[in-house]
């Protein structure tokens, strides 16, 4: 029996880099950081007071009433705001004979921290009678999903993965096996995460995880170069519309890219800390490659997950070597993080929008702040810049704590 | 600000409806679009402005915009 075929027929973002698709992609190409100081909270006083934030969100721009959005917590306003953008990207018209075929499937890994604090403080300051009825369904993940279906009437499987940094793709993946299996014939994937927040910096900022090169804002992220400090916190959603080719192919859609394949794995060695020879991840791309049916001579691209922490970047290189033996050297890698942060659990829905776009427009992004090789870190990073080269296969990683991976394999789009 | 005006406005900012549909005779439910979960927090939000205590059965019988009023005019202090 053969494979369905799963194709991506829109794309949206929301991402320190602009308030759309258009505008993250060019931002994206020309080298633009999207890192500045936090205006989100008083920052005053902590350790790390930068993030790669989005700028003059205003969810009624997003066709979202204020009503209804001062009921969301802000990563359920980028879940609509990213979902409205796509379905019109997509050309998807929801009907009555279609609504119960199209899922929700996004990938989120903290989700309502700032509406947790927020009430939290109201708790201790007025006392338990003075919480809302809409905090729990302002801080649930799944609100996410949940109100894009209410504001769209998509009534396909609506759920939320979590798996820390990974949570993106792991969505895009469980996306691709819903369709495979005939469940739903397209969905709506990808990630989203708001948490630049009191909690969410100190947390991060407690693990050793963060950049503090507050002094020079668009600089602190600097994947796979030696002088890299910790990655630098962003918020945003990266989403794709994704449907079988039949469906794509009945309503005559604009088509980006196919997926080839999905794989994960697991490190079973520590919370936070990559298994230190990167075989947990090296088996997530395997696990990948097979499941497309494809040998990895064939990857001629990585976007890499590149926090810009030691461990990550150290490790995940060691792992694209394993994978890919003498031609990893060869592979041009490239590092969103550098210019949007890191977006945690949206990380894999903005990237994979990028890996999409560029085998759509045949350009590699570069990975900005590469100033300085590191001796453990040599591998072709895309240090110098954008290159006008069309791959055949994208595969874009994902890694999270608890030791989880994550990949989709992304393939130009070929008859 | 007299009290119409402030629980006008408390209506208005809950509820998301413009000052000319927040009349005396509207209803929250069938007028002003209000579900249960907008009637408890605008409860909360009145008990906050006026520093009142509305208990769960006088709440349910605040129906109209009136009511509301005529509520707040009778056991806000000061």
């Amino acid at each position: 029996m053969t494979r369905k075929r799963v194709v991506v027929t829109g794309l949206s973002a929301l991402s320190p880099l602009g308030g759309n698709l258009s505008d993250s992609w060019n931002n994206l190409l020309a080298g633009k950081s999207g890192i500045a100081p936090i205006t989100l909270f008083d920052a005053t006083g902590y350790a790390a007071t930068i993030a790669g934030e989005v700028k003059d969100f205003s969810p009624e721009n997003y066709g979202i009433p204020m009503k209804q959005a001062r009921r969301m917590d802000r990563f359920v306003q980028f879940s609509v705001a990213a979902a409205q953008m796509l379905l019109a990207d997509a050309g998807y018209e929801v009907t009555e004979e279609n609504a119960t075929r199209v899922g929700v499937l996004l990938g989120i890994g903290l989700g309502g921290l700032r509406t947790i604090e927020e009430f939290h403080t109201r708790l201790l300051e007025a006392g338990p009678n003075k919480i809302s009825p809409f905090m729990i369904p302002m801080l649930i993940s799944n609100m996410a999903p949940g109100q894009i279906s209410i504001f769209r009437g998509l009534k396909g499987p609506n759920v939320v993965m979590t798996s820390a940094c990974a949570s993106a793709l792991h969505a895009i993946g469980y996306a691709y096996s819903e369709i495979l299996l005939g469940r739903c014939d397209a969905a709506c994937t990808g990630g989203v995460e708001s948490t630049v927040s009191p909690m969410g910096i100190s947390g991060f900022t407690a693990l050793k995880a963060l950049s503090t090169r507050n002094d020079e804002p668009e600089k602190a992220s600097r994947p796979f170069e030696r002088d890299r400090s910790g990655f630098v916190m962003g918020e945003g959603a990266g989403m794709l519309f994704v449907e079988s080719l039949e469906s794509a192919k009945a309503r005559g859609a604009r088509i980006y890219a196919e997926i080839a394949g999905f794989g994960s794995s697991a490190d079973a060695f520590h919370i936070t800390a990559p298994e230190e020879n990167g075989d947990g991840m090296a088996r997530a791309m395997l696990n990948t490659l097979n499941d497309a049916g494809v040998g990895p001579e064939v990857v001629d691209h990585i976007n890499a997950h590149g926090t810009s922490t030691q461990l990550n970047d150290l490790t995940e290189s060691k792992a694209i070597k394993t994978v890919f033996g003498k031609r990893a050297y060869d592979i041009p890698i490239t590092a969103n993080k550098s210019q949007t942060g890191h977006l945690l659990g949206a990380a894999g829905g903005i990237e994979s929008v990028f890996s999409v776009m560029t085998l759509d427009q045949g350009v590699i992004p570069g990975t900005i702040n590469y100033d300085n090789p590191d001796p453990a870190c040599d591998l072709n990073y895309m240090g110098d810049g954008p290159k006008k080269i069309r791959p055949n296969y994208v595969l874009c990683n994902s890694f999270g704590f608890g030791g989880t991976n994550g990949c989709i394999l992304y393939k130009r789009f070929e008859e | 600000m007299s009290v119409e005006e402030k629980v006008q406005k408390i209506i208005m900012d809950q509820l998301g409806v413009a000052a000319e549909e927040v009349k005396p005779e509207a209803s929250f439910v069938e007028d002003l679009g209000a579900d249960s979960l907008d009637l408890t927090e605008l409860i909360m939000a009145m008990e906050e402005e006026f520093s009142i205590e509305i208990d769960d059965e006088e709440a349910q019988k605040l129906l109209k915009v009136k009511d509301a009023i005529a509520y707040v005019q009778q056991n806000a202090k000061g």
